[in-house]
């Protein structure tokens, strides 16, 4: 896809399919204000999306790219996302793209530790965030589908992903 | 879980909110906290509910109130949750 060299991440021990999501309270922000709310507040099926910090080009081009497919607008599916950014962040991130989604802030990256799916950051000493993943949760939340970056940056296979959303 | 009947609409550092916050704790009642923005032009959630885009700004859902202004909030606090009114005598 490109002809520049990818950074290959380590192998990820993440949550997978057929697990139950691992259950967490973060604030989660939408464009007027935020609250703590926990995954199990949230009705399923779910699309819970990692991403880098707001502002790095692949927080917004998952974002539009979710948002342009259109993922979530019938009642049946609750997309979230999750990156280190503060409540403060998302809440313009939300602003600016026009999103209907709500977003978790998880500064410390450990919902990131939770699923298994971390990165650390070369040249940003101390910084560690969500790798890129899309996580869809049953009913239940069981783990139906589970992608983990693997490569930086790497990004979902957004067809695929449809492909399992038809499924919950 | 069940939703608090409770909402507070707040401001990071206000300390007119952690008046509000510490009377709710005081009472031990359930309440969500919603923050908002340091811009008043940023609180559209907070003027659709009381008119006004000052916060503190409480909703009750028990009673049906919706009131703003930390010592109005207090003082209702106080008569509908206080010993005056659990006590009754």
């Amino acid at each position: 896809m490109v002809d520049f060299d990818v950074v290959e991440l380590p192998e990820a021990d993440h949550v997978d399919v057929g697990d139950e999501a691992p259950d967490f309270t973060r604030p989660l922000v939408g464009d007027e204000y935020w609250r703590d709310a926990a995954l199990s507040d949230i009705d399923g099926p779910v699309a819970l999306v990692f991403f880098t910090m707001d502002g790095a080009f692949p927080a917004t081009y998952m974002w539009n790219e979710i948002r342009d497919r259109g993922w979530g607008t019938d009642d049946d599916l609750t997309v979230v996302g999750v990156s280190i950014s503060t409540p403060y962040e998302h809440k313009r991130f939300v602003e600016e793209r026009g999103m209907e989604y709500e977003l978790f802030s998880d500064p410390s990256a450990a919902v990131g530790d939770l699923y298994g799916a971390v990165q650390d950051l070369d040249g940003m000493t101390g910084i560690r965030e969500h790798r890129p993943a899309v996580f869809l949760l049953d009913d239940d939340h069981a783990v139906e589908y589970a992608w983990v970056a693997s490569e930086w940056p790497e990004f979902p296979d957004y067809d695929e992903v449809e492909a399992h959303l038809d499924r919950l | 879980m069940t939703d608090p009947e409770i909402t507070l609409y707040r401001l990071q550092a206000c300390p007119y909110c952690e008046r509000v916050v510490r009377k709710l704790d005081q009472y031990e009642l359930d309440y969500e906290s919603r923050f908002v923005e340091p811009m008043h032009s940023d609180r559209n959630a907070v003027a659709r509910l009381t008119g006004k885009r000052s916060v503190p700004a409480l909703r009750d859902e028990r009673t049906g109130v919706t009131m703003s202004e930390s010592g109005n909030i207090v003082d209702y606090l106080d008569r509908t949750y206080g010993e005056a009114a659990a006590g009754g005598s």
